[in-house]
């Protein structure tokens, strides 16, 4: 003992310790476990990395990785990340600590969650935010949840079949092991009814389409259900607003507000909702108030409605979040301001519309978004070999045109591509 | 650590920025004014040096494992190395897109297939899914698998599933979240599962049970074995919920015991750090009866949090097969040796060998005297925090009015333990002396305690 790094016992400590005890070795302390449950084995695992061998292991598999330019989105977006966040990040009293349930040694992780919230409301328009979610997927299932617990009488929930295919999974997941109903359909509005909670729809939907919902809001509340609307945050610097769309539930994934791609995650889920909703939201939520002292501070509240108090009648069975993300998130959106987000979408947007008209002029793909209503995401239909096509893109270093169930091949760029890239990859298609 | 009352909105001044972007060929946008945001963006507008200086000062109020002892029962607040955060950051993980083909990530299928690997080989189970985020997504998951197992066999009258009264909370409310109704089974005054008022719970509307072992007070379920064989016996399945699976590490494999399904938490068993309430990562294993479900249930939108993973793999590798036995029963010996040595002046309601953790029930003496009441737990915690060290957890289990649950972990040195031991006797005796000043405790915190009250009553949500 005493020659590993991370236990400091010496073969003196452990004497001492036991004898404090009253028991004469370390086994002992094992004499409640009944023998035949004792391994005797030695785990089928490597023996111990130096840190070098460690370092040289994730490089060696890590070299296995093809790194490619992504021009795919369908849920994680490739913009660029700032310097400052995972230096901020990384600050071990943010990075170590636990969920805040010591408010006087915990205002960092509250007070940044407290701007978190802020921001997601800012951006939604809605009143009130939880503290995040493990991600947008599962935030959105939460949203149904909470339509769901909202209507004493309705059992059916309906969303947009436009969803993004990860989202869609997880929420028929959530749904299959409840009496609710989920109906997936491409025209909500002709659902309604007054066995419906609750309705999902997505601003931009998996096509990259941006939904006019107009008169959306209307007709779902009029019918009696809530409307929840699944948005990409940072793109709200120039869509409409859920709010604006007069949603009741804003609900999405930040992502693409400054966390880089990491093979899926970790990722970040938002969600928020009118206040008429906020003893429904599930989740921990941050509020301000002051300490004996009358100094400003802040705590987890309304915790009435959670799982450690409630137990099986709690909103949800959440009991964290994704902290460290939001604060990825609230760092990101204080580093663009206003003016950086609005610049962020333009030039994502620029760039996808100039490949999306080079790649049409090509001839080898057809033209489905004639009008033009989409920001940094676009599919076109193949008049190509798919195959070959995604080989060369491959060859050529590019993530390039996933194909989506319905055929059609799918394009994201965003600020970090140049015109120069975008010119590569359309050459690629020329060559063909 | 300093008080600092700024929020970043407070910063903002019109007209600066910290943002850094390409010319590149933006231009405006062409949208139709329906589509277009009305309500301006109140965002920031704040210099770099600003947001660096603002957090940095934010994270100056908080307390970490980095900062000193976190013996914050059934969290495992194990030291976090610092390579798994390098690992984590390999730009050669970092970029990739979780939908990229398959012959591009080989790599990082290769991290999660050595990771399945070597879970499978410390808890004795086939496979793993690592689509759960956390503990309590790990648990819905894995009551979802649970359900598919039962509906495979066309037995949808298993609605219900047994939860001992000491669970987690997680535990009841993730089983309501997945359809099944809740049964309670009692603890026995030695805290452990009474088996007696087990059994008659037992029938064919019973999915399953779910148990931590070690349980919440710490203490080994040793009668699992017979609980196994009467769980089985009805039809259900034994959901092993891996929030207290640090002590077995080296010592006893949840498969052994009869579990069919498990999670582990990479947050706590293996170091991964807890960011403030996350990332985390509840990988969910299966025996082999339940293998075929595995892929079933998709409760996460891409392959889980690959980043948790990396450090997860990271941290077994460096303890690798010699280490990582250690490692249970070092934690052991430093609960056990914290439990014995305050006994005298906390309630020590289960003097019997605990492992990771172990649950005081207050005082011996709360100082309550005529017209002043005495020290509750609540007032030891926030003392403790004055002496520089986190509270242990707090009121739960709810077995017990004034639980207070220790857990140190095998990270921290006799030293730690020794100081700690020594600052809970000091609380002791002020206590004794003097309850009213621990009343008003903490007082050498950047807060003092906060009117929780009000914050619920008129919550203030956002600025």
């Amino acid at each position: 003992m005493g020659t590993f790094a991370y236990f400091p016992h010496t073969e003196e400590d452990i004497r001492a310790m036991l004898d404090r005890i009253g028991v004469a070795s370390l086994d002992d302390l094992y004499s409640d476990v009944p023998d035949d449950f004792q391994y005797k084995g030695e785990y089928d695992l490597p023996s111990a990395m130096s840190e070098q061998e460690v370092r040289d292991f994730f490089e060696q598999l890590g070299r296995k990785n093809v790194q490619l330019k992504v021009l795919v989105g369908q849920g994680a977006y490739d913009h660029y990340v700032p310097a400052v966040i995972p230096y901020i990040t990384s600050r071990s009293e943010f990075l170590t600590s636990y969920t805040p349930y010591q408010s006087e040694i915990s205002q960092g992780t509250l007070r940044y969650i407290f701007e978190w919230q802020s921001m997601i409301c800012r951006l939604t328009g809605m009143d009130v935010s939880n503290a995040s979610m493990y991600d947008g997927p599962t935030a959105a299932a939460e949203a149904l949840r909470m339509m769901l617990a909202s209507s004493r009488k309705r059992n059916k929930v309906v969303v947009s079949a436009g969803l993004l295919p990860c989202v869609q999974k997880v929420i028929a997941t959530y749904m299959k092991y409840t009496d609710a109903q989920l109906v997936v359909t491409k025209d909500v509005l002709a659902e309604l009814g007054d066995d419906v909670a609750g309705v999902l729809v997505p601003e931009i939907g998996k096509l990259g389409r941006i939904n006019d919902l107009t008169g959306y809001a209307e007709k779902i509340h009029e019918a009696g259900a809530l409307m929840a609307v699944y948005c990409d945050p940072s793109t709200l610097a120039v869509l409409k607003s859920p709010a604006e769309w007069g949603a009741d539930i804003a609900v999405g994934d930040g992502q693409s507000l400054g966390i880089p791609l990491n093979y899926g995650g970790p990722y970040v889920g938002f969600l928020a909702c009118r206040t008429e909703l906020m003893r429904k939201l599930p989740g921990r939520i941050v509020g301000q108030t002051t300490d004996a002292d009358g100094k400003r501070c802040f705590v987890l509240t309304l915790q009435a409605r959670e799982q450690h108090i409630r137990r099986e009648k709690a909103t949800s069975n959440i009991c964290s979040n994704e902290s460290l993300m939001a604060l990825w998130c609230t760092v990101y959106l204080s580093l663009m301001g206003p003016e950086g987000m609005r610049k962020v979408n333009e030039l994502s947007s620029a760039g996808a519309h100039y490949l999306h008209d080079a790649l049409i002029a090509t001839g080898k793909f057809k033209d489905i978004h004639e009008d033009k209503l989409f920001l940094n995401e676009f599919t076109l239909k193949p008049l190509c070999d798919v195959e070959k096509l995604q080989k060369a893109f491959l060859a050529g270093g590019f993530f390039a045109g996933l194909q989506l169930e319905n055929g059609e091949l799918a394009f994201c760029v965003t600020e970090k591509h140049n015109k120069e890239e975008l010119d590569s990859l359309v050459k690629i298609v020329e060559g063909l | 650590m300093k008080y600092y009352d700024k929020l970043i909105f407070e910063l903002s001044r019109p007209g600066r920025s910290a943002y850094s972007l390409p010319k590149g060929c933006g231009k405006e946008i062409e949208l139709p004014a329906a589509l277009r945001r009305q309500a301006p963006l109140d965002l920031p507008e704040v210099s770099e040096v600003d947001v660096v200086r603002h957090y940095t000062n934010l994270s100056q109020m908080n307390f970490g494992v980095d900062t000193g002892f976190y013996p914050l029962g059934s969290c495992t607040m194990k030291y976090n190395p610092k390579i798994n955060e390098e690992i984590a950051a390999h730009p050669l993980f970092t970029g990739l897109h979780p939908l990229q083909p398959a012959e591009t990530v080989e790599g990082a299928q290769e991290v999660i297939d050595t990771l399945d690997k070597a879970l499978a080989a410390i808890t004795g189970f086939e496979h793993f899914t690592f689509l759960p985020c956390a503990g309590a997504h790990g648990e819905l998951t894995g009551l979802m698998l649970m359900r598919e197992y039962h509906m495979a066999r066309g037995d949808s009258a298993r609605t219900k599933v047994i939860v001992p009264d000491s669970a987690h909370g997680t535990n009841p409310a993730s089983a309501a979240v997945c359809g099944l109704e809740i049964v309670v089974v009692k603890s026995r005054p030695d805290g452990l599962v009474d088996v007696e008022d087990l059994k008659p719970l037992l029938g064919p509307d019973i999915a399953g049970i779910m148990m931590t072992n070690p349980n919440t007070l710490g203490l080994f379920e040793r009668e699992i074995r017979q609980i196994a064989a009467l769980v089985h016996e009805c039809g259900g399945l034994l959901y092993y919920d891996g929030a207290n699976m640090n002590p077995l590490l080296g010592k006893v494999r949840p498969g052994d015991m009869g579990f069919d399904i498990l999670h582990l938490n990479l947050h706590k068993t293996f170091s991964t750090p807890h960011g403030g309430g996350g990332p985390g990562s509840g990988p969910v294993g299966v025996a082999k009866s339940v293998l075929p479900y595995l892929r079933i249930p998709v409760t996460s939108g891409f392959h889980g949090n690959f980043g948790v993973m990396m450090r997860g793999l990271a941290y077994i590798l460096t303890l690798g097969k010699e280490n990582i036995k250690m490692a249970g029963p070092l934690a052991v010996l430093g609960a056990n040796y914290i439990k014995e040595s305050l006994k005298d002046v906390y309630k020590l309601p289960i003097p019997t060998v605990c492992k990771h953790e172990f649950v005081y029930d207050g005082l011996v003496n709360d100082g309550a005297r005529e017209g002043v009441p005495g020290a509750t737990t609540l007032d030891i915690a926030k003392r403790l925090l004055d002496y520089g060290f986190h509270a242990p957890t707090i009121y739960f289990p709810l077995l017990f009015h004034q639980a207070l649950m220790v857990e140190p972990t095998e990270t921290e040195s006799k030293e730690t333990l020794d100081a700690f031991i020594e600052v809970m006797r000091r609380i002791a005796e002020e206590a004794a002396a003097d309850p009213e000043m621990l009343h008003s405790a903490p007082h050498n915190t950047p807060i003092r305690r906060p009117d929780e009250t009000t914050a619920a009553r008129n919550p203030i949500v956002k600025a």
